[in-house]
């Protein structure tokens, strides 16, 4: 390895050719047999086909963040009439899964469990002191373990209370409720379903896991099972064996991205706004940095486990949490709002979430691609230069 | 026997723990994601920018916005002086959410009609909008309450487990049965694999190991190493994130070796199915990726329909998840643990003879 024109004597025909030039026949030829290697071993099509519909529909359907049903346990230890009609009140909202409980304590021990994520305590006391106008209160309980249900829980149940009291308060003391009206909109997905974000957002995922994971075991496995040294033999060149590696996989990589917006759209109706040709161009910078990174660290750690060990952590892993698709960027700590910066899929998501929902947007998409194609450039440089020195 | 056993289980510790990059593969990544993911995984809203259009010049939507500059999710209120602006503004990103107020808004405060505004919010990211709007919507009906609707009646919302739903403490309990999968599965799993692919594997079957030895060899490193890491994880729960440590230490342990037992199992059962690393790897993969989605993590699990209820019901990680908050903030001993606590024991025991029954005929 050291030595090399003991490397070059054996391998390429010129002392100075490794890493430059490109014979097409070669290249073609390495292509066809990594493309073999790709096709022939069934879980290269489980992860670049199999999996990516299926985490798809699960982030389509499995995920809801908009919380669609709450388990509410109710204690009304009073049956006056604004009692009642709070109950109903809440009975008559389908959000409610209402669970009477005889106790406070046998509540608690069903939320403990996770059979109810809060109740509703109306006092012996409530509709006395209601008719008087004595302050009387009810009390919400929320399982503060999960605490966007929790979220979820009181702001609902705020909204019934709201309700009702507007619709109890003329009658207690005969002039309408004055105040505020405050209605809500979302632009580019107006029912806010969270399977319209959260989709485009997970191909980002997918996508990360077909260029990083795959790519990663690709350049260890012929280390560890000693043919890079057989090929090194041949007059292949780095540039060209580096080629060989990145286009098959940016061609499966195109073809699952293909598939998954397929599914998206025509499957699971999520909505596409924006133009295909730039949805195109932002996968191909993506893919471009996904494999170069891969790539990286297959050439540099040599071995399957350690390379699939660190294409999870500082590929999959950020891509699922720091690219801001479940968690929003803006609400991290500065340190870690700068560290997202470093990985492309945030950016690919971000692009995706505006190209599906909301159009074409330049002031979104060009820093985005910018960045995408200066993180492609940086990886596959690196990655390169690490190519040739082996080969040197 | 257990001689050879004990020789069994050291070979594969040395394998993974001898060499220092392998050994830094199991332990840094873990320490990283106990620093950063607490802080990322977050649903709360902060830093947020707030954009107002405000065509109203009299007193009460000043004060309005002014008061909700000062909710905490807010950083910055931006005041747009268009309907283009305010839709530029958020069609940019450069705005969470947008507020819109008309011009007859103070008037109609002042003669005591019903006055409206509007939220906006990003489709794109409706999840912070709704969680932001939440914010908006208090901060107006504790302005209405002021200008004296009826608040005779009240509602007081208490938060147990966790007062102040710091999202931490729902975070980091999930993240010690979280994190401890990936490395505990990737052991078991690609351990048998590499046997297979260096053809060390037929030496182990050969040598006088029967092959249920050979299987408790290969499952015992997993969990030696699923427990450490989640101890470690806990124990940085507890003392560095200071989330409350309410139940019983040992169902701790208990649920964490349990759990090792359960991916053990899953790791032993994907390595007998795959004849390269690479098919283990993936197996792993196409395993762990479905299992957060469906632990109850990301979304709540009642809001699944009832084919994936069922899944995420059967999923450990589920149940490993419920475990450790229960422990951290429920004050959970065994016997709260217990309906978590079999279907773990459950799934090692299938998992883990389905495994022996695929070893057993790789010799036959």
């Amino acid at each position: 390895m050291n030595d090399p024109s003991i490397r070059n004597a054996g391998g390429a025909p010129n002392g100075r050719i490794s890493g430059k030039g490109i014979s097409m026949r070669r290249l073609l030829a390495l292509c066809r047999k990594e493309s073999y290697q790709i096709v022939r071993d069934p879980s290269n099509i489980l992860i670049a086909f199999v999996l990516p519909v299926i985490l798809l529909f699960l982030y389509g359907f499995a995920i809801n963040l908009d919380v669609s049903l709450v388990r509410l346990g109710l204690l009304r230890l009073d049956d006056g009439p604004a009692a009642v009609s709070f109950e109903q009140q809440l009975r008559g909202n389908p959000v409610f899964e209402l669970h009477p409980g005889a106790s406070q304590a046998a509540l608690q021990a069903a939320m403990s469990r996770g059979e109810i994520r809060g109740m509703v305590v109306i006092q012996s006391d409530f509709s006395s002191k209601w008719t008087h106008g004595q302050g009387a209160a009810i009390q919400v309980l929320t399982d503060g373990s999960e605490p966007n249900t929790a979220n979820f829980v009181s702001s609902y149940v705020q909204g019934a209370f709201a309700n009702w009291q507007a619709a109890r308060a003329p009658l207690a003391d005969g002039t309408p409720v004055p105040g505020l009206d405050l209605r809500s909109r979302a632009w580019y997905n107006p029912a806010t379903i969270s399977r319209d974000y959260l989709v485009p957002g997970s191909i980002a995922v997918v996508m990360t896991i077909i260029g990083a994971l795959l790519t990663s075991l690709v350049v260890a496995r012929e280390w560890e099972r000693g043919t890079m040294e057989a090929l090194l033999a041949t007059p292949v060149t780095a540039a060209e064996l580096l080629l060989s590696k990145i286009l098959p996989y940016y061609v499966l990589g195109m073809v699952a991205m293909v598939l998954c917006t397929l599914v998206a759209v025509l499957l699971m109706g999520v909505p596409f706004r924006g133009s295909f040709l730039v949805l195109a161009g932002s996968s191909t910078l993506f893919l471009g940095a996904a494999l170069g990174f891969g790539l990286f660290l297959s050439t540099t750690l040599r071995n399957q486990f350690n390379a699939a060990q660190a294409a999870l952590t500082a590929g999959f892993l950020p891509a699922m949490m720091l690219s801001g698709f479940v968690f929003e960027i803006g609400s991290m700590p500065l340190p870690l709002r700068l560290l997202t910066r470093v990985f492309p899929a945030r950016y690919f998501t971000s692009s995706l979430q505006t190209l599906f929902q909301a159009g074409t947007i330049p002031a979104i998409l060009v820093p985005n691609d910018l960045c995408l194609a200066l993180l492609m450039v940086f990886w596959l440089t690196l990655t390169a230069r690490k190519t040739t020195r082996t080969l040197d | 026997m257990l001689k050879r056993l004990l020789a069994l289980i050291r070979k594969e510790l040395q394998i993974v723990l001898g060499n220092p990059k392998s050994r830094g593969m199991l332990i840094m990544p873990v320490v990283l994601q106990v620093i950063l993911f607490p802080f990322a995984a977050t649903m709360e809203v902060r830093h947020a920018t707030l954009a107002v259009y405000n065509q109203d010049a009299g007193p009460a939507s000043v004060e309005l916005i002014q008061r909700m500059g000062r909710a905490a999710a807010f950083d910055r209120v931006r005041l747009v002086h268009s309907e283009p602006e305010l839709r530029a503004t958020l069609e940019g990103q450069d705005a969470l959410l947008g507020v819109a107020i008309p011009a007859d808004f103070s008037r109609r405060l002042l003669v005591g009609e019903t006055a409206p505004l509007q939220v906006i919010l990003d489709g794109r990211r409706s999840n912070s909008g709704q969680i932001a709007t939440g914010y908006v919507t208090q901060v107006v009906s504790a302005y209405a309450v002021e200008r004296g609707a009826p608040a005779a009646t009240t509602l007081d919302v208490r938060n147990i487990y966790n007062p102040n739903l710091h999202s931490m403490w729902h975070v980091l309990p999930s993240l010690v049965a979280i994190i401890t999968t990936i490395g505990c599965l990737f052991v078991t799993a690609l351990s048998v694999a590499r046997e297979r692919e260096e053809g060390t594997f037929d030496q182990l079957l050969v040598s006088p190991l029967t092959p249920l030895y050979i299987m408790i060899g290969k499952a015992v490193p997993g969990i030696l190493i699923a427990l450490a890491q989640g101890l470690f994880i806990a124990g940085a729960a507890a003392w560095g994130f200071r989330v409350p440590f309410t139940g019983d230490p040992l169902v701790l342990v208990a649920g964490i070796l349990c759990y090792g037992m359960a991916l053990a199992g899953i790791g032993l059962f994907i390595s007998s199915i795959c004849m390269t690393q690479q098919q283990a790897f993936f197996g792993v993969f196409a395993f762990m990726s479905p299992a957060v989605l469906l632990s109850g993590y990301v979304g709540p699990i009642e809001n699944m329909p009832l084919a994936l209820r069922i899944l995420a019901w059967s999923n450990p990680l589920t149940h490993t998840i419920l475990i450790m908050k229960g422990v951290f903030l429920k004050g959970f001993g065994f016997q709260q643990a217990w309906p978590d606590l079999w279907p773990l024991l459950a799934v090692a025991v299938c998992t883990l003879s389905i495994a022996l029954t695929m070893f057993r005929r790789h010799i036959a």
